[in-house]
């Protein structure tokens, strides 16, 4: 039996259409095809209602397509058990996903002990990933949510999502709720980090500069459907007019800085 | 005063009847949570259910509390004379409260925290046990807070049955035209109830998150 072409694909979407319900005509998501390949970080740019978030919560079937199909790792999402599918994918939203009730050694540990790793070895990658985001394991491990900053939240966050050692990351506007000084400072560090560890990363942003900063191809969406994608260097260039208003916008901000 | 000479005088006979309204309500209360939270557990994934329990505990609640107990006394098994009749009623009541904060505190945990459990690759099961509950202990305690007090006041009327308990006073002294006597259930009653509402707060604020 031939393998579909996805050898270098992790993800990858066939033309995939979501509408919230078969009656309705408008479609959140249309036409989408994409090829997502191992060690890639996509930026899906797009304004509130283009349908970005919608399209990562397509991969770890928090949403289920109308039509079309979708592939992680060669294989498609319905042949996929979702609960599987999940504990190999990280998930980051902004800062309201960690759990208030548990402590940041439970938030962190949380899927590797639903995976039922043995007590010492999550133990071990807690510290790790800990490490890995710039937090001391032994001054946070007891804390709750509520006593950390937005940033050493959102730290947290990314800590929990590398706890499984997914080869999938995916985040939606990981630095969205942050001041524009924590927001610069964790840019960087997700910069560092994503050359550190290797991981697909699907990232959601509505900040162009965001994308064509942490993206190593910007794709972007507009009213469901992509209208263009290419790399940070290419995208200035780009001629649609949609891509022309993200340009402008942050060339604005450019302007205004001068 | 003759309420202190009374209290001084009957103190034994008051701490017994204290001790089976605390009996009443006790038993009770246990039935009643034992029922009400799986129950509210179950509600919040069926619509329907949840319509229908809640409607029929609505309807227990509207029921005048001596007319709840007259209406016991003939049934089968349930019913006659005593503290059984008493129970199956104190829990009739009780349940609305810690039924209705079981399932609202469950329903209201902030979405955004479900569909990050949810896509952490948690099972049904493990949101419900692990985030949901956790996370509606608070408001669930406040139910049985709610229903211990109400529990405390509507246990009185079960010594018109011959359930015995603090209510014992109560019906002596209005048949005496006695306030000395009244007072002497009324005011243990009602200090039961405060020592309750106040243990059960405290539980209640420990237990809140964030």
């Amino acid at each position: 039996m031939r393998k579909p072409q996805v050898k270098n694909a992790i993800i990858e979407f066939r033309d995939v259409e979501y509408r919230i319900n078969t009656i309705s005509s408008r479609s959140i998501l249309s036409g989408i095809s994409l090829e997502v390949h191992q060690g890639e970080t996509i930026a899906l740019l797009g304004r509130s209602g283009s349908g970005k978030t919608t399209m990562l919560k397509l991969i770890n079937r928090l949403r289920v397509c109308t039509s079309g199909s979708i592939f992680v790792e060669g294989h498609n999402l319905l042949e996929w058990d979702s609960i599987r599918l999940r504990r190999r994918i990280g998930y980051v939203i902004q800062e309201v996903g960690l759990f208030p009730h548990l402590t940041v050694e439970e938030n962190v540990s949380l899927v590797p002990a639903l995976e039922k790793w043995p007590a010492a070895r999550i133990k071990d990658r807690f510290a790790e990933v800990m490490h890995l985001v710039g937090m001391k394991p032994e001054e946070y491990a007891a804390r709750y949510p509520r006593n950390l900053s937005g940033g050493q939240r959102q730290r947290v966050g990314v800590a929990r999502a590398l706890a499984a050692d997914p080869a999938i990351l995916l985040m939606d506007e990981p630095f969205g709720a942050l001041d524009p000084v924590t927001r610069a400072e964790l840019q960087q560090e997700f910069l560092a980090l994503a050359r550190r560890v290797s991981k697909t990363i699907v990232l959601v942003t509505h900040d162009v500069r965001e994308a064509l900063l942490l993206g190593s191809r910007v794709v972007l969406l507009d009213a469901g459907r992509i209208m263009a994608q290419a790399a940070p260097r290419e995208f200035m260039r780009l001629e649609q007019p949609i891509a022309r208003q993200f340009i402008a916008a942050s060339e604005l901000v450019a302007g205004a800085a001068q | 005063m003759n309420v202190w000479r009374f209290f001084t005088g009957h103190s034994d006979e008051i701490l017994a009847a204290t001790r089976e309204h605390l009996t009443l309500v006790v038993i009770s209360m246990a039935i009643a949570v034992v029922i009400g939270v799986p129950l509210g557990m179950a509600l919040v994934s069926r619509p329907r259910l949840r319509a229908a329990s809640l409607a029929v505990a609505n309807i227990f609640q509207t029921i005048p509390s001596l007319a709840l107990f007259g209406f016991l006394i003939p049934l089968p098994f349930i019913g006659g004379i005593g503290m059984r009749t008493a129970i199956v009623a104190l829990v009739l009541y009780a349940l609305l409260p810690i039924l209705r904060n079981t399932y609202v505190g469950l329903a209201s945990v902030d979405p955004a925290i479900l569909e990050a459990a949810e896509a952490m690759g948690m099972t049904e099961l493990q949101i419900l046990f692990q985030v949901r509950l956790p996370l509606a202990t608070s408001v669930i305690l406040a139910g049985i807070r709610t229903a211990t007090v109400i529990t405390i006041g509507i246990a009185t009327i079960a010594a018109a049955i011959g359930a015995g308990g603090l209510g014992t006073f109560i019906f002596r002294g209005v048949a005496m035209v006695n306030d000395a006597v009244i007072l002497a259930g009324a005011i243990p009653a009602a200090l039961l109830a405060l020592l309750a509402d106040f243990l059960l707060g405290l539980l209640e604020r420990r237990r809140r998150v964030a």
